[in-house]
């Protein structure tokens, strides 16, 4: 234990390719793994699984659950579960339900598809996700009741509390604004799909030539200007190469022509469009990016990470703990709501079985993606991926016509694996689990 | 004299039915290195985590410059400069060395959000006074060696311009080379005119370090002495007997009929 300058005082020179890149070598394998689980499915589905419309889909499917594993990651970084939240969903999404298809057209005589009616069903759902989660936070971190059991008796709770308020019954359809969320009935459509992109590579190179001139600024060690520069041209074709995908997959024209009609247009011929970013997927990505400022660049996140690493440490320099857990909390109950728009959007009603089991593939996505649940690690963007690659193994399964048992197997099998491989690739890089 | 930097009278502080801290009485001046000695569980740091806020007292009051001071958490005890370098507890594992020193009371940019680049900056220049073999800034802490951890936790109280430090067995997990380095940063804060609780059991190392000892028995304050008019084997007597020498300040804890 003595500090004699050894290897680790050496200077830092560049050593090999990969970390001259300073990438994250758990996101590439996580990447690769998805590669694979495509290609495989490509060559079992001769074709069929790597098309615009499938890809499409996938995105589109993972959403609600994506969403929900952001959230889940701080909940499991601070040595907590939740498993309420499939539940939550389903509270949120009932009282969202009946604010658009009873409260505002009904009681307050808005109408059906009245504009504001979209945007309030959102508020209340969030407002409720929030205190709903708020609340069992405050059980957890005041009260010290464990995670587990609170969130356990939540479960029971919000599902039930969901079926009394719709007292049972389907509710729908839903406002047709609110629909947009769901996917396939809210695009972006081709151009503005572009201009995304163009936003998304302007932003990601701006942030990238910040973070060397504020390195350069204070003398620190900086990426060689070939990695750089290598990084940024990684990004933007990955972006590029989204966009194209989604706007890849073509509105078919039939439906095209309703949309000409309803404008009070005529389709000319030979038209073709694609459908670009769907709302719900936006939505994640801009969750994505909100999460992972909040992770990295507040106060809230670094206590988050310090106090999942050595919870005494945290209480120490004076960090309130306990009233941490109620923000955790509160931002995953949050979360569940806005899962909740995308889910239901999605199915176009309010069913008493939304959100069923969504729980355990959130905790899964969260786990596949490297969150570690002795607390301390895990990235927002590894948990999204975990939820891609659980989706992507279900519905290429569904593809390959695997039995519905045999899929639930294989899938409770690759998360066992998965963690076995992180365990190992930990223990090669002296990480601790 | 001027009021003490630190008193702290009459404390008691039990668990259940057990007395950790039995109406202890003790004080501190600026630029002094005063011990608090003791077996396991006699009760110096307890003691200690009343000061630092890390544990609510029972009863007792606590005087900062003569004036009386409410410590009741952590965040109270860093108002009135007091730091504290535990030997295991304070450092995230998962968290670097900037993350790590800046714990609690990160620099925020002027967009609002914690800036990493002027804490790192501020990290690498203090640990470059105090410990210029340092250099791995980007990896947890949890990859760095006993006396690199100690660097950042000693960095942590003198970056935020520590009056008062309380050193929980700050050499304990360290090799001769870097107890030598904490040995002479006490000095160094001394001569700046900080005031040092040192908790050891060392009692070599306390009659080298400090100016003043406290022994502890049993929750009760044994005695005070003046680390160079006793020998190490009085100390010894004190902190396994409860016997006072002749030349020490006898507490409430001392053996009534020696």
């Amino acid at each position: 234990m003595t500090d004699t300058p050894t290897a680790a005082s050496a200077p830092p020179k560049p050593r090999n390719f990969f970390s001259a890149l300073e990438i994250d070598t758990r996101l590439l394998g996580m990447i690769g793994a998805f590669v694979v689980i495509c290609l495989i499915f490509n060559f079992l589905t001769d074709g069929r699984f790597m098309t615009p419309r499938n890809l499409f889909n996938l995105t589109i499917q993972t959403a609600s659950v994506a969403i929900m594993a952001t959230g889940m990651v701080f909940v499991i970084v601070t040595r907590n579960i939740d498993l309420s939240v499939g539940s939550l969903l389903a509270t949120c999404s009932a009282m969202m339900a009946m604010t658009q298809t009873w409260f505002i057209p009904d009681l307050m005589g808005f109408g059906l598809n009245h504009p504001a009616t979209m945007p309030i069903a959102i508020v209340v759902g969030i407002f409720a996700g929030l205190l709903i989660g708020a609340f069992q936070g405050w059980l957890i971190g005041y009260l010290t009741i464990p995670a587990f059991i609170v969130t356990l008796g939540g479960y029971l709770v919000w599902r039930n509390v969901a079926w009394h308020l719709t007292k049972g019954q389907t509710i729908g359809p839903l406002d047709e604004n609110f629909q947009l969320f769901g996917g396939i009935n809210g695009t972006l459509g081709e151009t503005w799909s572009w201009v995304f992109a163009a936003v998304a590579i302007i932003g990601s190179i701006y942030a990238l030539f910040q973070t060397r001139r504020t390195q350069v600024a204070h003398e620190f060690p900086v990426k060689p200007l070939w990695a750089e520069v290598l990084i940024g041209a990684i990004i933007s074709a990955t972006i590029i190469g989204f966009v194209a995908v989604l706007n890849a997959y073509q509105i078919p024209t039939a439906r095209l022509q309703r949309i000409y009609e309803a404008r009070g247009e005529i389709l000319p011929e030979g038209t073709v469009q694609g459908y670009g970013i769907p709302i719900s997927v936006l939505v994640l990505i801009l969750i994505v990016i909100v999460m992972t400022i909040i992770a990295r660049r507040t106060r809230v996140g670094r206590y988050i990470f310090a106090t999942g690493g050595n919870p005494e440490a945290a209480e120490l320099a004076g960090i309130n703990t306990r009233m941490l857990m109620v923000k955790v909390f509160a931002i995953m109950g949050a979360l569940c709501a806005i899962a909740a728009v995308v889910a239901s959007s999605r199915q176009t009603f309010h069913s008493n079985d939304i959100g069923t089991l969504d729980e355990l593939r959130v905790i899964a996505a969260a786990v596949i993606g490297g969150t570690a649940l002795a607390g301390g690690m895990g990235t927002i963007y590894g948990a999204v991926l975990g939820a891609l690659i659980m989706q992507s193994l279900q519905s290429g399964m569904a593809m390959v016509g695997v039995d519905a048992p045999y899929q639930n197997m294989v899938v409770g099998s690759v998360l066992v694996l998965a963690v076995f491989i992180d365990i190992l690739y930990r223990r090669r890089t002296g990480d601790k689990t | 004299m001027t009021a003490p930097l630190v008193e702290m009278r009459d404390m008691v502080k039990s668990f259940g039915g057990i007395k950790a801290v039995d109406h202890v009485t003790i004080d501190l001046y600026p630029g002094e290195v005063v011990g608090v000695l003791g077996h396991n569980g006699a009760g110096k740091s307890v003691l200690m985590k009343m000061l630092s806020g890390a544990l609510p007292r029972d009863s007792g009051e606590i005087y900062i410059n003569g004036e009386k001071a409410e410590i009741n958490n952590p965040r109270d005890a860093r108002d009135y400069k007091i730091e504290t370098i535990y030997q295991y507890l304070a450092l995230a594992d998962n968290l670097d060395a900037a993350s790590n020193l800046f714990l609690g009371r990160e620099l925020i940019g002027q967009t609002g959000f914690v800036d990493d680049a002027l804490m790192e900056a501020e990290t690498r220049k203090i640990l470059a006074r105090l410990n210029p073999n340092f250099r791995r800034f980007h990896t947890p802490v949890s990859g760095l060696s006993g006396g690199q951890r100690q660097s950042v936790a000693i960095a942590r109280a003198v970056y935020f311009n520590a009056k008062i430090l309380i050193m929980d067995e700050p050499t304990a997990a360290l090799g001769v080379q870097e107890t030598q380095m904490v040995a002479e940063l006490i000095e160094q804060l001394k001569s700046e005119g900080i005031g040092i609780l040192l908790i050891d059991h060392d009692i070599h190392q306390v009659k080298m370090l400090c100016d003043r000892a406290n022994v502890m028995k049993n929750g009760q304050l044994v005695g005070t002495v003046k680390v160079d008019e006793v020998s190490e084997d009085d100390m010894l007597g004190m902190i396994i007997a409860g016997k006072c020498p002749a030349n020490a300040i006898p507490g409430p804890g001392a053996l009534q009929n020696a």
